[in-house]
Order: structure tokens, then sequence, then C-alpha cells
């Protein structure tokens, strides 16, 4: 969406991409009932959890897997404030814009369609990051959550944080241009959304998973998406098991991001458009 | 949506006018049918995208069940229950749940219907409109969804010591037909709120959906407050746990007493009332877009 006269110089160029970001938290920002309905989903699924998780926890005599009850209330609370800015649907724009078609305005766009895209996604997850995740914390702070020992845990697990957004859009975005070679997604989709949810950790934390399970796990994006930035958060590793998990985020990221471009200049050669 | 055939006109009021009294209710349930055929008919013809629904379909009750295999990897017991008696729990939450959820399932996308303007349809034909949203769809490849259930029940029902009698089987059918019964009715209470929160689908998910996983769990584990929403209000412990404890004849914790067990049928009474007025009241709301 470059202006005319626009040139293309770093600085035009970053200036539209801050547009586009912002342009998506906006967008995000006018859905208020979604945001309430939300927040009222993400309460009542964190409340359960606490009274499941928090009773294997004195079942195991008051620590399991190395999470005690603080722990695992900060581990509820944040993934739960996490929930509504990762994309662990598969769902993507660029599925819609694929299957019918409008995906061809967005090549003649003088943008990375790929950056374009997960830009405008990140934009909104940051809105629904500001707004949901903060309830979440202060109902966690409410009842009880353990504070990381050392500070490095909170400019750490900001930047692991939009690691996770970053690369749950990146992913979710790959689902979407598989669509250049399959008629439907959707298939794809919901095991997609099935097994991610599971492997990031949504419900039980990836560390109480048995040894083949966590493994599987780690073999996949998904740690890196939730559990990632709630491990480097929620106080359950030192500094250099954050820097390890924040290395591993890079590194899954870098490779989704250029499998993604691979797939996407892949697709513009394959893609037809008929009539016009 | 539903698509009509043009020339088939199965929307007309009982059909054929002279048909004999005895034939009328046939002739009346007719229109139900076929769309429902069509439905089926349109969900199977595409036999790769079925095979994959059918497979992640099946893979989400897995994934359900995996999450409380996991906890017990971790401890024996939980909330006073050992794993096989789990299998009881979510045996029978999750089965109901996946009948409810194939049959009136789709009512979660009244609010799509609502957006698009497409209810406005259901208005012109000569039939009630909650019975036709109902019958508007069916989601076969909840019945892959279903048989994670049976197993779990089935498996649950082998491992544990129950007293087998007249009075254990009518408890199972009791349980099970009122767990159908209150997530099905969870699913039209959700339709009904959809006429007054329009883009606010996640909201009434706390209850269908929380609600789903609520049931799956011990309710021993609940707080107080939790016990009382999910306990009483929506009676998700009403689904599996209650039943269980007294299928197993073990003690109740605090609020629930075993005997509860057998009280399904009112529970469901009781969020099919809920159901009911919420849907009442969110077609009395409910003013056309136009269009």
């Amino acid at each position: 969406m470059a202006e005319p006269g626009v040139g293309f110089g770093p600085r035009a160029t970053a200036r539209v991409y801050w547009r586009l970001l912002r342009a998506g938290f906006r967008r995000q920002s006018a859905y208020r009932a979604a945001m309430l309905g939300g927040l009222a989903a993400n309460t009542a699924f964190g409340l359960l959890k606490v009274a499941v998780l928090f009773a294997t926890v004195r079942a195991a005599g008051g620590e399991v897997a190395g999470y005690d009850v603080g722990q695992m209330n900060a581990y509820i609370w944040i993934s739960q404030g996490l929930l509504g800015a990762l994309n662990l649907n598969g769902r993507s724009e660029m599925a819609t814009r694929v299957k019918d078609g409008s995906v061809v305005v967005d090549f003649l766009r003088p943008l990375d369609v790929q950056a374009a895209e997960i830009t405008i996604e990140v934009g909104r997850a940051l809105f629904a990051l500001i707004s949901r995740a903060i309830p979440m914390l202060a109902i966690g702070a409410a009842i009880g959550m353990a504070l990381p020992a050392s500070a490095a845990a909170f400019p750490l697990g900001a930047l692991s944080i939009v690691l996770g957004i970053v690369l749950s859009v990146a992913s979710a975005y790959l689902v979407g241009v598989a669509g250049f070679w399959l008629v439907e997604t959707r298939g794809i989709q919901i095991c997609y959304m099935v097994m991610s949810g599971f492997l990031a950790g949504m419900f039980v934390p990836v560390a109480l998973f048995p040894p083949f399970l966590r493994i599987l796990a780690q073999a996949t994006p998904f740690p890196a998406m939730m559990m990632y930035p709630v491990d480097v958060l929620g106080g359950h590793t030192d500094v250099a098991g954050m820097c390890g998990r924040l290395a591993a985020q890079v590194a899954w990221l870098a490779g989704i991001a250029a499998l993604g471009q691979v797939l996407t200049r892949a697709g513009r050669r394959h893609l037809e458009v008929q009539g016009g | 949506m539903v698509e009509v055939p043009a020339g088939k006109d199965i929307w007309r009021w009982g059909g054929e006018a002279h048909l004999p009294v005895r034939g009328d209710l046939r002739a009346r349930l007719r229109p139900y049918r076929v769309v429902l055929a069509s439905r089926a008919r349109s969900q199977t013809a595409y036999r790769a995208n079925f095979a994959l629904d059918l497979v992640s379909s099946l893979l989400a009750a897995v994934v359900e069940l995996a999450e409380i295999w996991v906890l017990f990897h971790a401890v024996t017991r939980l909330g006073g229950l050992e794993f096989q008696q789990m299998l009881l729990v979510f045996g029978l939450a999750d089965l109901a749940f996946s009948l409810a959820d194939l049959t009136f399932g789709h009512c979660d996308e009244l609010s799509d219907y609502l957006r698009a303007g497409t209810l406005d349809v259901f208005y012109l034909r000569p039939q009630p409109l909650l019975l036709q949203l109902v019958t508007c769809d069916i989601s076969l490849r909840r019945l892959a969804r279903a048989s994670v259930g049976v197993g779990a029940l089935g498996a649950g029902l082998a491992v544990n010591d129950i007293a087998w009698g007249a009075s254990s089987v009518a408890l199972v059918v009791v349980a099970l037909v009122s767990g159908v019964a209150m997530f099905a009715a969870l699913f039209v209470w959700a339709a009904g709120a959809q006429f007054f929160l329009i883009d606010g689908a996640e909201m009434t998910n706390a209850v269908t959906y929380g609600g789903r996983y609520a049931a799956t769990q011990p309710a021993s584990v609940w707080s107080r407050p939790v016990r009382a929403v999910f306990g009483f209000a929506v009676p998700m412990a009403f689904t599996g746990f209650l039943p269980t404890l007294r299928l197993l004849g073990l003690p109740g914790p605090a609020w629930f007493p075993t005997w509860l067990g057998w009280c399904g049928p009112l529970a469901a009474l009781w969020v099919w009332g809920m159901a009911l007025l919420s849907w009442r009241w969110g077609v009395r709301h409910y003013r056309s877009g136009g269009g």
C-alpha cells in the first residue's frame, strides 16, 4: 500500500510496515464484544485449569515437574493471557485470499506478500495481547503468582512473547499458502488446531508430559509459541534456560519464515488466475 | 445454508393436502428428513475431505483424553479418583457431548446466520424456528469423536469394579440421556444469547466448551465458586462425575452427595428451562437487518 511518490529506501519501507502494524492493531480494537467474550472464556478455562492443576501439584506432594503452586499459577494465567494473541488455530487471511484468488492483487503491490500479511496479523495480536493479558495477569496476581527469580526475566520474557506471537502467525501463514496446491485447506487447518494447542502446552505444561510426548512436542514449533514465553516469564527456568529458549524461538522463526518465503514464491509461479 | 432444489417445494406445510391423517406426521417430518439427508450426502461426497474431517475429529477427542492421561502420568489419584475411574467420567461426559455436538453443535453458527442475514430465510418457512435451526445441518464427522467417548466408556465399564444389575444399567442410560440433553440445551442457550451478543460467540463458548472441559474433570478438585457455577448453575458435574460416584459407590465430596448421581434428569430439565428462556428472549429481541 505504498503511496505514489514514496521511494523504496529502507525508511520508506519501514514506514509502510509500521502503518500496516498500526492498521492491524486498530482493526482488532474495533471488536469490543469479541474481546469481552474472549476474556470471559479465558477466565472460565483459567479457573478450571487452576482447580485441576493445583490438585495435581498437591497430589504430587507440593511439586510436580519443577512446578510448585505459585509457579503453576503463573503458568496458568500467563498462558491464558497469551491465548488471545497467539494464533494456535491455523486460520489466516492468507488462506481466504489464496482460495478466492484475491491474493493476485497482493502480488501486484510493491511489498513482500508474506511480510505484509504477518505484519498486519502481528498488529492485531498486539492489541489482543494488551487487552487480554492484563486482566488475566491481574487474576493470577490476586491468587498468588510466583515471580521470576531474576529481573532479566522481564525484558527476556517480553522479547520471548513477541517472538512467540510472530512465530504463531508465520506458521499459520504456512497453512494458508498450502492452498496454492490444495483446493481446500480446512482439513489441514483443523488438524493443525487440534495438535497445536496440546503440543504448545495449553492445558498441561509440556514439562509434565511423559518423555516420548515431550520429545514429540519439542520436534514441532508449537512449544516455542506459548510454552517457552511462559517458562521465561513464569520463573520456571534460570537465565541460561531463558537464553536457550529464546535461541530456539529465533531458530524456529528463521526456518518457518524462510519456508514461507520459498512457498510464497513457488505458489506465485504456480498460481493460475482465470478470467479477469 | 440449506439449498432447496428448484421445483421441489419440500417446505410446503404438510406436503400434499389430500394425505390421510396417519401419513400426516410422515409428511410433516419429510422436509426435515430431506434436508438432513442432503446435508449428510454433501459431507460425504468429497471422500478425501470427509476422511480428513473424521481424522481431525477423532484426533480432537484423543487429545482431550490425553490431556487427562498426562496428569495421571504425574500423579496416581486426582480428586480421589484414579485414571481408570476417570475413564468413566470422561466416557460418560465426552460421549454425551459428542452426541449433542453431532445434532445441535451447528447452533453455534447462528451468529454467522445473523450477520449474513440468512436467518431471515427460516422465518419465511411455516415451521418452528428452533426446530429448523437444529435440523438444518448435521455434522457426521463428529461421529468419529463419539467413537472415542464410546471407547473410553466401554473401557471404564470393563476395568472398574461395578456391581452390575438393573439399577447400574439404568444409571448409565439415565446419565447418558440426560447428559446429551444437557449439552444440547447449552447449545440452544448459547444460540439464544447470540441474538444479543452478535459478535460475542466466544462469550458463550465459556459456557459450552468450558462446560465440556469442566464435565471431564473430577468435580472434587473444584473450589467453592467453581462448584457453584459448574456443579449447579451449569450442572456439568451431573454428566459424568456424579453418575460415576454413584456407579462405583464412592463417597462424594462436599456439596456432592453420591445420590445426586441419579439426578441427571432434573439437571437436564433445569438447563432446558434456561435454554428455552434464552431462545425466547433472543427471538423476541431479534430485529432483522433487512436485506
